[in-house]
Formats: structure tokens, sequence, C-alpha cells
């Protein structure tokens, strides 16, 4: 068939192999691994603090009271003789569970809202849109402290807050990504190929919005932590003598001057723990757009 | 109705037929632009129906309304005599599968995170056609005649090609539904030179292998003398002339048109005396108004170098000329 | 004369310009040299990935430092400029050498009027008054075919068209009454009316002020009756070179004859089938062994895929082309003739 030759003349084999199959992929950069390696050591930690051979965070035990390191307490121990190294990792546990949970939360909230905002517009986004900047406009220490106040200080409870204050910002962003995708070709293409509208948002609105929406979850998981530490300081968190890094720099910052180890390194912890996320998200982030940009 | 638009051809002949299509978008501050207004054309089966204008004529928005993307305010558009602007959206699901349409952005038609044979198959899944093997079979097939091997390009992402081969990717995915029609919204635009000709032959050899019906719309008049058999030429949301391809080249009325062909950058560094001459005569002044306040009576006047006192009062109605040939002026050129 | 006077305004030698990226050594331009004579105009044609943009923005130093290798020398008005640090070239670029980009609404800024962005650079680099600068901006806005001078400075550059933004893109271009007008595809977001218009302009201003012109344009025909020489490139090399009407009516680079054929053209009748060029550029971090063409080539045989070939002359002055078996030749025809035999 004359058809085909004609074909074929037009478009030899060069022109049909894609030219970068060979590209390594986009280095993330040392400085990430070394953060997400960080971000893994916290969470191993956390999750088998049970099976580490450390003495209980509540424990008084038998060492001196505000001791600095040794061989039995790594991180020496507070002022009623705890030891710090113990109390930190159980404290990494609520920072954990109240930063991912209620981003978890907000993100599924969040990203329904914003999908549904930015996808159908109008009217729908009009009342959603509105109702995050409400959200957003109220001061975040206010809002949590009136819904703790309100409920009680319990890790459920924290983490609603938390999650309540979270839903603002992503609902945003997931209704700008999701904007910002729906006015590409391939989703007017789906809709004139038949597709019903959910198809079309699940298939082809959501997988590009998912990358964006998760590496700002990461980040967000970082303020969500400072915000239980701020909670947690005010003694509206998880009460001690149960530990949390806000309530341990709490208790530290009354000793500051005597035991600066008590407040030290909660802090440290915390600081780490979030300059990490922020990093690993950033980068994360970073590497989606590259990948969007490719041409 | 065909008073106002004597180009159009006996309606159960035309595969498409839009009537006096008006489309308007609503602006800030209570305005309206008018994007399309009043304008008609058909295409019959088999032919290739080339709309060019320049940025802002509405040639695109025309496109979207016909595919009903875009709600018309009033008109009709008739596509193998269904009215499609009263179509439930049920019927227009079905009645689209008849019809597709390719983008002028190739990377931005295909979705990033998806891969090739995906994106073609799309289209099958969506109307459950065939189980997974016919599918593959039918993918092959769609991907072959754009050029391209399933076994190299079928597992990899869109970011991995180049423009046209993007390009070829969209055809394929508009092709595997076997349409009848299919609406090509500057197709070649955003190619180099040299990759819109490949991609130009495929369309031509395309239309043949399956029979298609093409509306082509470019800003490029060159591109679209190559590919059409008649063009409709719009101007600020009207249509201003309706031709044979060639006998708009050869006997252009409209001073627009006119001043179109001049326009063109002629790789030829001798233009030749006729070339200046039409230049000078019919040289367009300035650029286009806005479409949020069209000028009255004819559209084109404050750029038209032939305009006169009755050009700002009366909206020139498109009259015939030749056979199949119409133009909307008062004061036509003749001289060719 | 001076060695100054006595040297071309601009001359550019083995010029190279590689990016590092994740994927190696990409050669945007790899090993140009031109000379452009004092009050000529020069084009430069070439595909997206041509190289042709890296090109000018390496002549003009606006490169950014990081991640670039470059080589060659860049001299203006016999003075080494490639060396020049941020303060020398500012100089440069204010009063001797200007540019015009593509997108006029990005190179003016959105939040100042039309005349203080005229009138700021104009006082920066002469040394004006106020009141002079803005008669002078005034009459820069009519010389450029703006109406109304007065009023437009007083609007911002959204009120005004893409047209009418450009004009004022090549008002400021010429305020400091440069010797060297770069314009990197100034009518590529234009519509093909107001192309015409504002290729017009630059041509005659180009004329009347006796000032050097670089056309980067992808398109032939923008060139075509619009420059002194043109110099096509393709894959960061300078392929062909000559005058422009030599380049269209006796061309030797099979890529060039490829280039214009594959134009659509108004005059042929309707379904003409086109000549395509087979394929696309190579990637730039791989480029192919000997031509670069090659492997796109209808002329190509073994040697041009293993062997690179040098720039050299025609025989017409002024036309040099780099290929081993070019169009027009006995060789290149018996090339395409062996070709065409294997092929079938």
């Amino acid at each position: 068939m004359s058809e085909t030759i004609v074909l074929t003349k037009d478009v030899p084999a060069a022109a049909a192999a894609p030219d970068d199959a060979a590209a390594p992929r986009r280095r993330l950069g040392p400085v990430f691994w070394v953060a997400a390696g960080w971000l893994a050591l916290i969470v191993l930690a956390a999750a088998l603090a049970d099976l580490l051979p450390l003495s209980r965070p509540g424990d008084l035990g038998d060492a001196m009271p505000g001791a600095g390191p040794s061989a039995g307490h790594l991180l020496g121990t507070d002022d009623l003789g705890r030891d710090l190294l113990s109390r930190v990792i159980y404290g990494a546990r609520v920072s954990l569970i109240v930063g991912f949970a209620s981003i978890a939360v907000g993100l599924a909230v969040g990203g329904v809202l914003g999908l549904l905002a930015g996808y159908f517009r109008g009217w729908v986004d009009a009342v959603i849109t509105a109702a995050a900047n409400v959200l957003l406009a109220f001061p975040a220490l206010v809002l949590g402290l009136a819904v703790v106040t309100f409920l009680g200080p319990s890790l459920p409870h924290v983490t609603l807050a938390i999650s309540l204050l979270a839903i603002g910002p992503l609902t945003l962003m997931v209704r700008g990504a999701t904007l910002m995708f729906s006015e590409r070709e391939f989703v007017l293409a789906s809709r004139l190929v038949g597709a019903r509208t959910h198809r079309t948002v699940l298939r082809e609105v959501l997988p590009n919005v998912v990358p964006s929406a998760l590496s700002l979850g990461l980040v967000s998981v970082a303020n969500a932590m400072v915000a239980e530490g701020g909670l947690s300081f005010l003694g509206l968190s998880v009460r001690p003598p149960d530990p949390t890094w806000g309530n341990m720099i709490a208790e530290g910052s009354a000793v500051l001057e005597r035991t600066p180890a008590v407040a030290l390194w909660p802090a440290v912890a915390m600081f780490l723990t979030v300059l990490s996320l922020n990093y690993v998200g950033d980068r994360l982030r970073g590497r989606f757009d590259v990948k969007e940009g490719a041409l | 109705m065909t008073a106002t638009a004597p180009h159009l051809r006996a309606a159960d002949a035309a595969l498409l037929r839009v009537e006096d299509l008006v489309v308007e978008f609503r602006a800030a501050g209570r305005r309206r632009v008018h994007a399309v207004s009043g304008v008609s054309f058909d295409v019959l089966p088999g032919e290739t129906l080339g709309i060019v204008g320049e940025s802002g004529c509405g040639k695109s928005t025309t496109a979207r309304a016909v595919m009903r993307v875009t709600r018309p305010a009033s008109g009709s558009v008739r596509f193998r005599g269904a009215e499609l602007t009263r179509l439930s959206e049920r019927g227009l699901r079905r009645i689209r599968t008849s019809m597709q349409m390719i983008f002028q952005d190739p990377v931005s038609s295909l979705n990033p995170r998806r891969r090739v044979r995906d994106i073609v198959a799309e289209p099958l899944v969506v109307w459950g056609r065939g189980d997974a093997a016919a599918r593959e079979a039918k993918v092959r097939e769609a991907l072959a005649a754009v050029g391209l091997d399933y076994d190299v390009v079928g597992d990899r992402y869109p970011h991995q090609f180049s423009g046209g081969q993007c390009q070829r990717i969209s055809i394929a995915r508009a092709l595997v539904l076997e349409p009848e029609l299919l609406v090509c919204d500057e197709p070649v635009s955003a190619l180099d030179v040299s990759v819109q000709a490949q991609i130009l032959n495929l369309l031509e050899d395309l239309k043949e292998r399956y029979g298609l019906t093409l509306v082509f719309i470019s800003h490029d008049l060159a591109v679209v003398k190559n590919v059409c058999d008649r063009v409709a030429v719009m101007y600020l949301g009207k249509v201003v002339e309706v031709a044979p391809a060639d006998a708009l080249y050869r006997a252009s009325a409209h001073p627009y048109t006119r001043a179109l062909l001049s326009s063109i950058p002629d790789p030829d560094p001798d233009p030749g005396p006729d070339a200046a001459a039409r230049d000078a005569e019919y040289g367009p002044r300035g650029e286009s108004p806005s479409p949020l306040d069209p000028p009255s009576g004819c559209r084109y006047r404050t750029r038209c170098p032939l305009a006169q006192d009755k050009c700002a009062r009366e909206v020139p109605e498109p009259r015939q000329l030749d056979d199949g040939h119409t133009v909307a002026c008062h004061f036509p050129i003749t001289t060719s | 004369m001076t060695a100054a006077e006595e040297s071309p305004l601009l001359r550019v030698t083995d010029l190279t310009t590689h990016f590092r990226t994740d994927r190696g050594l990409m050669r945007a331009v790899d090993g140009v040299s031109f000379t452009l004579e004092r009050g000529r105009t020069l084009g430069v044609v070439g595909e997206s990935g041509s190289g042709k943009t890296v090109l000018s923005r390496s002549v003009m130093g606006l490169l950014p430092r990081g991640d670039v290798v470059r080589g060659g020398t860049v001299q203006y008005a016999g003075e080494d400029i490639s060396a020049l640090d941020e303060d020398g070239l500012r100089r440069l670029w204010g009063r001797e050498i200007a540019m015009v980009f593509q997108d006029p609404m990005t190179s003016l800024n959105p939040v100042v009027r039309i005349g203080r962005q005229i009138t700021e650079h104009l006082r920066l680099h002469t040394g004006a008054s106020r009141a002079d600068a803005r008669a002078k901006a005034a009459a820069l806005l009519k010389s450029v075919g703006i109406p109304e001078p007065e009023r437009r400075l007083r609007e911002y550059p959204h009120q005004l068209s893409g047209g009418m933004r450009q004009r004022v893109m090549i008002a400021v271009a010429l305020a400091t009454g440069p010797r060297l007008l770069l314009a990197d595809e100034p009518t590529t977001a234009l519509d093909v009316t107001v192309q015409a218009q504002i290729l017009d302009l630059l041509r005659a201003q180009q004329r009347q002020r006796d000032m050097a012109m670089i056309l980067v344009t992808h398109d032939l025909g923008v060139v075509a009756g619009r420059t002194d020489e043109v110099a096509v490139m393709y894959a960061g090399r300078v392929v062909e070179r000559a005058p422009t009407r030599t380049l269209f009516t006796n061309m030797r680079m099979p890529y060039t004859e490829a280039l214009v054929r594959s134009i659509p053209r108004i005059a042929d009748p309707g379904h003409t089938r086109l000549a395509a060029i087979p394929g696309r550029p190579p990637d730039m971090t791989r480029p192919p062994a000997g031509c670069r063409f090659a492997p796109r080539c209808a002329y190509a045989r073994d040697k041009c895929r293993a062997e690179q070939p040098p720039l050299r002359e025609s025989g017409e002055p002024g036309h040099t082309f780099a290929c081993w078996y070019p169009v027009g030749t006995p060789e290149g025809a018996a090339a395409l003739e062996r070709n065409r035999k294997e092929a079938s």
C-alpha cells in the first residue's frame, strides 16, 4: 500500500525513538539524603521505642537528676533524673502522630474541596474559597486554643485542632493546581472523547495534583509539628508526665539556667525534624516541577 | 437564513453546518466580549475547510463552540443533521465520538502522568470498546498510522517526546474512535517548519486513508492554502470572505484578505513589483481593535485603506461573487 | 585610521557556549565565527534548539555565569568584550549595543509608565535633563510610528497592544543611538499584518541610522527581503552563510535547501505535498559524529557520518558552507543519485 510507504518515509526510525531514553534521572543531592535519613531515624526510633534498650520516659531510676551525658544516659537526665534520650524519643511519637495525622486529614478534606472548587469553578468555587479564607482568617493559635479548651487536651483533639488549621491552605493549594491543570488541553481532550466528569477528574486532573499536594503536605507536617509544640508548651496538648517535645521544652524553660539540656535536646530534635521536612518537601516539589517542564 | 449566508450549500449535503453562530463572554464591568458575531459556514464530507485569521478574530472560539466546549449565545450547529446546540449531555457525549479535536500546544494536550499507550487507549476504555487485546491492537494501529511504533513508544511518558511527536500522539488519540470530523485548532503553529511539514503531510495522508473531513484553523494563510479546499477568512468575530483555496489566492476580494496575503513573509528575496505594489495599496493600518468594543458597520474599516463613510454606517452583508466565493464588503476588490 | 576603525564592528571567533546539565554537556553553541561590518544586517536563521538565541545572548554577554562553559572571543570595534566584567558590559549595553526581545510584555516593567521607562534610560546613558529626555522620548515614539506619543508616555505597558509595545521596545533600544541592534525573534509573538509593519520599521531605522543589525529568527521568510546576509544555524553551528540573494538562489548546504522546501508557498496549488525534513534535530548533549545534519540528509554518504565538514568557500564572494556533497555540484548530485538507488 502506497500510504504506508509514504508514512514510513516521513518517519524514519530516528524520529520514532525518544531521545532521552538513557538519560539519568535528576539527582536530589546529598543534603536531601541526609535530611531523609534523619526523618527515617526519628520515625523508626519513635515506632520501635518500646523495643529499644531505653528506660521508660517516666522512670525516675537511680540516676543523678540533671546529670550530663553518660554511658547509661546518652543525653543525660532531667531535673527529676529521667532519661532525656528516652523522653525525646517517646516525645517524638506525639509530634509525629499529630503532625502526620492532622495533615492526612487536612489533605483528604482539603484535597476533595480543592478539586471540586478548581474543576467546577462558579458558585462551588466561590463557596469553598470563601470558607477556606474564613478558616485562614482566624489566628491559628487562637483557633487551636479554642478547640482544645472546648474539647479537652488529648491526642485526638489536638490532631483535630491542627487539621482544622491545615485545611484552609491545603484547599487553596489544591484548588490552584486543579485550576491550572483543568485549563490544559488534555483535560478538554478527555471530555471530548466522552469521559464522564468523575473519570476526567480522577484520571486526568488528580494524578497531576497529587505530587505537588504531597510535597506541600510534607512541609505542612513541619508546620503542624511546630503548632503542636506551641499548644503543648501552653499545656494544651498531651499532658505531663507523658512527654512531648513541646511540654519538655516548657518544663526545661523553668530550669534553663541549671539544666539547659532539658530544653535543648527536644528543641534540637524538633529543629532538625522541621528543617528536614521542609527540605525534603521542597526538593521533591522541585523534582516534580522539572519533570513537568521537561519540554 | 440563506439570505445572510449565500456561501452555504444544500443543508443535506453538508456534514457540518454552522449558521449565524454567536459567542459572547462576560468581561469585567458588565461588558461583553463579542468573540464570534454571526458566523456561518459548512463543510461537505471529505472536504477540508480552513478558517484563517489573526489572534482575537474568534477562530478558536468558533472551533470550541462547534465542539460545544463553549456554549454559543445563539445560532445553530448541525452535525449530520443533528442540532448540537440543543443536544443533552448524554446525546452530546455520544456524538462527540464522531467529531474529534486536536490542539495547538502538543505538550499541553497530553497528560504528563500517563503512558502513551494509556493516553491513546483512553477513548476506547471510556467507551468500553473491545477487551484489552483488541484495544492494544487498535492502539498499535493508530500509532502506526501516525508513524510511531507501539513497542518503542507505548511505555513512555509525553515529556520524553519532541513537540512534533507529541502532536502525532494527539492525532493517534483523536483517530482511535474513527471520527468523521477532525477539528484542528492551530495544529502546527507550535512546531518548527521542518516538523510542521511532516505533520501537514501526515494530516493529508490520514484524511485520505480514513476519509476524514477536516476543519483546519490557522493564522497562517500559506499553510491553510496548502491543505484546504475552501477557506473562510475571519476578522474580529466575523467571516469576511469565503472562497475555494485557489480562488482566494488568485482573486481575493476583501481588503483584509489582501492584507493577509501581502503580509506573508515570502522566502524569496526578490518579491517583484507586483507584491510591492499590492503591499502599498492594501497594507493594513495599525492593529486589530478590541472585541470588547468592535467598530460600527464593517469591523475592518478602522484599518482598511479603502474605507468610506458607508462602511461606518452599514454592516456589509455577505454577497456572492462567483460560484462558492462570497465576500462581506461594500467595496470589494475586483482586480486580481 | 585607528585600529578600532579598521576592524569590523563585530568579530566573533570560534565562540562556544556549553551548558552543564544533568544529562551531560549540552553544546548549545559549538564553534561559531562570523564578522559583521558597520551598518550591515545579518539574519541568523535556525529551528528551535539550533543555538541561535544562545548565540545572540553569548555575543551580548547575557548568559548566567554558573553552569556555563564558554570559549572563543567576541570583539566589538576591536575590543575583546568576552572578557569584560558586569560594569564594562553595562556600559556597552546602554550605548553601543541594544537588544529587542521576542516578548515585549516581559521586557517592559508593568508598573512603570512608558515615559519613565524611556526617560530614565536616556538620562542614565546621556545625562540629559528631565525635560530634554521627555522631549526626546516623545520624538522617539513618533519616529517608531506611535501616534499621539505624548499620551502614550503617560500610559502603562498593559494599555498598549502587542505591536505598540514592540514599537516602544524598539524606541527604548534606539534611544541612545546604538551602533549594533540585536533583534531576537522580534515579531514571533505578533500577528502577521503587524509583523510586516515591525520588520519594515526595523529595516527603516537601521538604514536611517546606519546601524548594524542582527536579526535572529526561525522564519526564513522574515530574513529574505530584509537582511544583507544570512547565516543558517543547525545544531549549534553555522552551516551556511551567504549574501541573502545568493543564499536563496544558489544554496549549497542541503539543510538550507530542505528548510526552504519545507515551507508551504502561497503560490503553490492546493494540496501540494510538502518536502518535509525527516526526523528531528539531534540531542545536543550527544551530537552525532561527523556532519550533524547527516542523519536527516538526503545527500549524506558514509563520509558525512564519519567526518565533520569544515566551513569552506563556494567561490562566490562571502559565501561559505559546511558540506561534503553540496547542493548544485556534481558531487552532490552523484551522492543524491546513489542514495536514491540504494534506497530503492
